[in-house]
């Protein structure tokens, strides 16, 4: 693992911001109208994301959930190219079909978002083992909410890439809540991560990995470090990720599971200021770049919605399109 | 009489059969303290407490799988998949378990129970927020299908499905659970499962739909009444499974012209079977091609609006093929 310098510190700051930026600029877009369907904030999560990503190489890959936004974005996909799917336009990442939900990225490895909850866990272990059988040496990132933990396919596809010893780092998002059912509600373990004693002992199979502080960005970066470098030599490791999600479960959530008080409490410990604080205290002086880079983010999405504004809707023809490979 | 939205025409239903019935019991997730993210259920668990109203783990499989266990040894649960999207994980629950207790036993167990589920599209839900999924179960024998279209018809069929003895799946069309509204009278009455309705007379045209395209043809016919002339007999099928061939090929025999309208996949999709009864059992009868429209065979409603509403028959489209066929 390669400790961070400054300049990699201060990327990660950019695209946390970013991120937060471009989901609240989302939802304003959603309330008026410009962003149909439904729409799942990151807000809350995005050390998480920026963390986890950074601790792959170039040829590894990652698969998520539905909360995508951040995770594309951190995987470096162009906020402009994802604007516009989030406005269901032709220049959109996946020419309007996907939506927000769906984001996809093929050159980035980035498999995509999914809609269906627990479905991309075991396309996760096939990425996986595609990766096993060439020898490539490639991780597979695959990150899943705390809900996830809770259906079939969760249960199949750990216990099968702790057979097959399979390239893979099941990294959960505990945000404490499933919709509006939390953990606790929902499962019989509440500490998430001793799923995997289900399907490893003694150093063989799924490995237990760590509880770990989501909303602290170094220390995601260094624990799923340490975590995708041991998928790489031995196989599956279970890691959990103790986050929040700030905003209702998608637009429009009455949030009635949980209180004010609660959720203030995190946004008093959210991941942005935290690391804000921790760069300002590391570094002399840096304040007027950090503001700098808030203020570049700013522009990146303005730059990003004009660009999705402008682009065309698809057509009948888009919707035809696309059924099979010629 | 009051009315009321279709959704709250199936609050009601579940309240009233909760009620009389104490082996009626809700499961699915959030149905308890968030009453559903539709507000399907709301307040029932504050009336029925947690033991009747359960929120479930994420969890389709098990959600149906528990409710086929109750229902074998005599309990009356109404199992909700949140969307018709998530349905799939119970699949195998559904098509080989609950169809086939009742034959594999020689009629020994039933399985009394309701699978509850919003489908459809309109809603700019996208590719898993959108779908039809009633051709896929129709397939099977065992189980039943009704997909209201009204609040009247939401309530009455939902309080026949509790109390019926076999497995019934209630498709409810999503954008329409606050868009369609209706009378519907206090107190109690059921809509029977089976009969289909004839909800407008006429001559030249018969067009069969269901759920939302029924609501949108409809409106079709108003226009093509006012603007065209044609006269068009309108078939709301309510039930898929058992169907009812009677009304079907006697409305049928007044216009000798069909058009049957649903928004699922057009290839072997529900209304494919209703044209092949409709050349079988009626062929004399036949003054012009049995018309399908449908959405296109593509496999999913995409998330951008201007493609979703290419993908939905509207009541332009519909009232431009019955124009179509009219005219033949
Ligand atoms: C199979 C399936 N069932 C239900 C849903 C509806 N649903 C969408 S998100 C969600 C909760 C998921 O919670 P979690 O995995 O913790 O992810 P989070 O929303 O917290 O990121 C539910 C029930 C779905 N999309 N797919
Ligand atoms: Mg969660």
């Amino acid at each position: 693992m390669a400790t961070p310098n400054k300049e990699t510190l201060l990327d990660w700051y950019h695209q946390m911001v970013l991120i937060r930026r471009f989901e609240e600029r989302c939802a304003e877009l959603y309330q008026q109208g410009l962003i149909g369907g439904f729409l799942h904030l990151y807000i809350g999560q995005e050390a998480t994301g920026v963390g986890a990503i950074a601790a792959l190489k170039e040829h590894d890959h990652v698969i998520t959930a539905y909360r995508d936004h951040g995770i594309a974005l951190a995987r470096g996909l162009d906020p402009k190219r994802v604007m516009a799917e989030m406005l269901g336009k032709v220049d959109g990442v996946s020419g309007g079909k996907g939506g927000s939900m769906h984001l996809a990225d093929r050159e980035r490895r980035f498999w995509g978002g999914y809609g269906i909850v627990g479905g991309h866990l075991p396309l996760a272990a096939g990425i996986a083992l595609a990766s096993k059988y060439e020898d490539r040496g490639e991780v597979v990132l695959c990150l899943m909410g705390d809900g996830a933990t809770n259906i079939g396919y969760f249960h199949e596809s750990l216990n099968l890439s702790a057979v097959w010893e399979l390239p893979v780092v099941w990294l959960i998002e505990n945000n404490q809540y499933g919709m509006g059912t939390s953990v606790a509600r929902a499962s019989g373990v509440t500490e998430l991560v001793k799923k995997a004693r289900a399907y490893g002992d003694n150093g063989r199979g799924m490995k237990e990995g760590p509880r770990i502080d989501g909303m602290n960005v170094l220390e995601v970066y260094e624990q799923v470090s340490e975590a995708v470098e041991y998928a790489r030599k031995h196989g599956p490791i279970l890691v959990e990720s103790l986050t929040y999600r700030l905003q209702g479960h998608s637009m429009g959530d009455p949030e009635r599971y949980r209180t004010k008080e609660e959720v203030e409490q995190y946004v008093a410990s959210g991941p942005i200021g935290r690391f804000r604080a921790y760069l300002i205290e590391k570094y002399k002086n840096i304040e007027p770049k950090l503001d700098e880079i808030d203020a570049r983010a700013l522009e990146e999405v303005d730059e990003a919605v004009e660009f999705a504004k402008n682009s065309p809707d698809p057509t009948f023809e888009d919707l035809v399109r696309h059924v099979y490979v010629d | 009489m009051p009315e009321i939205t279709l959704i709250e025409a199936l609050r009601q239903a579940m309240d009233e059969e909760m009620e009389r019935d104490e082996r009626v019991f809700i499961t699915g997730e959030d149905v308890g303290r968030r009453g559903g993210v539709f507000r399907a259920t709301q307040g029932l668990y504050d009336k029925y407490g947690p033991d009747r109203v359960i929120d479930s783990p994420l969890a389709e499989l098990s959600i149906v799988a528990i409710g086929i266990g109750a229902a074998m040894v005599g309990m009356r649960p109404i199992c909700e998949i949140q969307f018709a999207d998530y349905i799939f994980p119970a699949f195998n629950q559904i098509v080989n378990e609950a169809a086939l207790i009742y034959y594999r036993t020689g009629g020994d167990w039933n399985v009394p129970m309701v699978i509850r589920a919003p489908y459809g599209g309109g809603i700019g839900g996208g590719l898993y927020h959108s779908q039809s999924v009633e051709a896929f179960f129709a397939h099977r024998p065992g189980l039943k299908i009704v997909v209201p279209s009204n609040p009247y018809d939401a309530k009455g069929l939902l309080k026949s499905a509790v109390r019926d003895p076999n497995p019934v799946m209630v498709f409810e069309p999503k954008k329409g659970y606050r868009l369609i509204k209706g009378e519907v009278p206090p107190g109690e009455y059921t809509v029977p499962i089976g009969p289909a309705a004839v909800t407008r007379e006429g001559t030249d045209v018969t067009v069969y739909a269901y759920g939302m395209m029924h609501y949108y043809v409809l409106q079709a016919a108003e226009m093509v009444a006012q603007r065209d002339g044609i006269s068009c007999q309108v078939v709301d099928l309510r039930t898929l499974v058992p169907l009812d061939t009677k009304t079907v090929l006697e409305s049928f025999k007044k216009t000798g012209k069909a058009l049957i309208v649903y928004e699922d996949n057009r290839f072997l999709g529900y209304g494919a079977e209703i044209a092949a009864l409709l050349s079988d059992e009626a062929f004399e009868y036949m003054d012009g091609p049995i018309r399908r429209l449908t959405g296109p065979d593509r496999p999913g409603v995409p998330f951008a609006h201007t493609m979703q509403d290419f993908y939905m028959p509207n009541p332009d489209t519909i009232a431009d093929a019955i124009r179509d066929l009219a005219a033949y």
